[in-house]
């Protein structure tokens, strides 16, 4: 549906976008993820045809941004980070103003009417948006993008600014628009593209650096076989207890008197296999309380910041590698 | 751009500036008309008409700075460039806009006519031609206006630099002079807004004067859209 393809965008001497290229199909839901100023922002009006890339292709559906914009433009819903509103409109004329500048051909009052109850902003309608709350701003500007119904929709951060209740709904939005939609979403913030896509796109100083299932990106990080553990007891007793297991490398106490009495264990069993159970079992069998076990994955958030702080070539290969070397690295 | 040009001849009257204009308008142009034909017992209207160009060169300004300045600044240039529009349907949706408002300013000369005619015998054709040459130097300064306002995003800074535009329409009149003869005067004798304008009042109405005004029009209207282009590579 969207493809991509060498994307270069310079500013004078400044590489914005570098040789990016990535392809979104149909009804995905694509994260683009990168810290302020990595390039999101002018990926997408790149791609909405706002701005015209120095080298590179993009296609919406076959159809060449650059060469036949107004085709293209069509296919295209865009959200940008401030929602392209005109505060001296009311919220009924303004969607009036856009349905008749994208030239629909959809029923006017219906099709305006479901959008207004899809994005729950019926109560507003009739209110100048100067006024509107910000949560209620960027309801209208989702609004704006789905009128006319285009396949594609592309969203810059959608939820900035907005208080948690409202980030859970527009969330929940976001997921049943991509039940029907080609969806590109950009976000800073990684627990969204995690909840809410199919797939992430991590972009920084304009490179893409990770391209993968969201769920295999997450996955390809995860590490069952070193986990932390809480228990209650004498810690050295403990330690000496799981140092025991068969496929256990190494055991380690990382803080004692969490609680009192209570031990925190950092554990690294042989790769490939699980110790879930023994360590349960034997703690159970000498009487010392479990209190908690977790594997000691790296959360997105400590992905995303060693990537895009590190160097980044060499980081964007070892995600393929499965990060072994980074885990270890950092404990 | 039929879009456009509703959204934005509407937000004329959203805001104070569509009536200010036309307030200021209706008032200068009531002043000389009372001034120049009322008070000195004239039909002629030609002086009153001479005096709107120091008027519209001032005030005109007010009305374009918005156009484009505005949409830069509230980032709405994002809908508008990104939805299946060409860039001179949006330029020219939003010069007809103003423009339309301009006319409706104009249209009161015509009024000044019938008011006279009701008490003395006058001869309508200058008036129409004055009124038809007024609307053309109009044109050229919504144009120009709706050309800096895309320059910039701030929207006195588009007023200044519109107003600035029409004063050296002006003034190339005056630079004209300052060559007895030659090339330099022949360029920019022909190239004079204010000299052909001056000409219609005095009841001159060429052909070529009209497809001057119209192609200097077309000059900006054609400017703004390159401006817009060009801010997409940039």
């Amino acid at each position: 549906m969207i493809e991509v393809q060498n994307l270069t965008k310079r500013y004078g001497a400044k590489l914005a976008v570098d040789r990016v290229s990535f392809k979104v199909n149909e009804s995905e839901i694509l994260g683009f993820l990168g810290p302020n100023g990595a390039g999101k922002t002018t990926t997408m009006n790149i791609l909405t045809g706002y701005l015209s890339s120095t080298d590179g292709k993009a296609l919406i559906n076959g159809i060449d941004i650059l060469e036949e914009p107004l085709k293209a433009k069509k296919l295209i819903g865009y959200l940008p980070e401030q929602p392209p509103l005109y505060l001296d409109m009311t919220v009924e004329e303004y969607l009036k103003f856009v349905y008749r500048l994208k030239k629909c051909k959809l029923p006017i009052n219906s099709h305006l009417k479901e959008i207004c109850e899809l994005v729950k902003i019926t109560d507003v309608k009739k209110r100048v948006i100067k006024n509107l709350s910000k949560g209620y701003k960027q309801r209208v500007g989702v609004a704006q993008a789905l009128v006319g119904n285009p396949p594609v929709l592309i969203l810059d951060e959608p939820t900035v600014g907005l208080d948690p209740k409202q980030i859970i709904e527009i969330r929940t939005l976001i997921k049943k628009l991509g039940k029907n939609h080609t969806v590109i979403l950009s976000s800073h913030i990684l627990s969204e593209v995690q909840a809410v896509c199919d797939r992430i796109v991590i972009i920084n100083r304009g490179r893409i650096v990770a391209d993968d299932n969201s769920e295999r990106l997450v996955q390809n990080l995860s590490n069952d076989h070193k986990l932390i553990v809480r228990a209650e007891g004498n810690p050295n007793e403990i330690k000496k207890l799981l140092s025991s297991i068969p496929d256990m490398r190494e055991v380690r106490i990382n803080r004692e008197n969490i609680e009192p009495g209570v031990a925190e264990f950092y554990l690294n069993a042989k790769e490939g296999s699980d110790v879930r159970r023994e360590v349960s079992k034997r703690l159970a069998s000498r009487n010392f309380p479990l209190l908690m076990m977790k594997s000691s994955e790296l959360t997105l958030e400590e992905i995303f910041l060693k990537i895009t702080t590190g160097d980044i070539y060499g980081h964007a290969d070892k995600i393929e590698a499965g990060m072994d070397t980074r885990l270890a690295g950092k404990e | 751009m039929l879009a456009i040009f509703r959204r934005e001849l509407k937000a004329y009257f959203t805001s104070p500036l569509g009536y200010v204009f036309l307030a200021i308008f209706y008032a200068f142009a009531g002043l000389f008309f009372w001034l120049f034909a009322l008070d000195i017992g004239s039909t002629d209207l030609s002086t009153a008409f001479l005096m709107m160009f120091l008027v519209l060169m001032v005030f005109v300004p007010l009305l374009t700075m918005r156009l484009l300045a505005d949409d830069k600044k509230q980032k709405t240039d994002q809908l508008t460039l990104t939805a299946p529009v060409s860039l001179f349907s949006i330029v020219f949706g939003k010069f007809l806009s103003a423009y339309v408002i301009f006319v409706a300013g104009v249209a009161v000369f015509p009024v000044f006519g019938f008011v006279m005619s009701i008490f003395a015998k006058i001869s309508w054709l200058p008036i129409w031609g004055n009124t038809v040459g007024l609307l053309l130097l109009g044109g050229i300064f919504v144009s120009s206006g709706l050309f800096v306002s895309a320059l910039t995003e701030n929207q006195m800074i588009a007023a200044i630099g519109s107003f600035f535009i029409n004063l050296m329409i002006m003034l190339l009149d005056t630079l004209v002079n300052q060559f007895p003869s030659g090339f330099f005067r022949t360029v920019l004798g022909s190239i004079s807004i204010y000299s052909r304008y001056i000409e219609i009042t005095n009841g001159i109405f060429s052909l070529s004067s009209v497809l001057f005004f119209l192609s200097v029009i077309g000059i900006f209207l054609f400017l703004t859209v390159r401006v817009l282009e060009k801010k997409r590579w940039a």
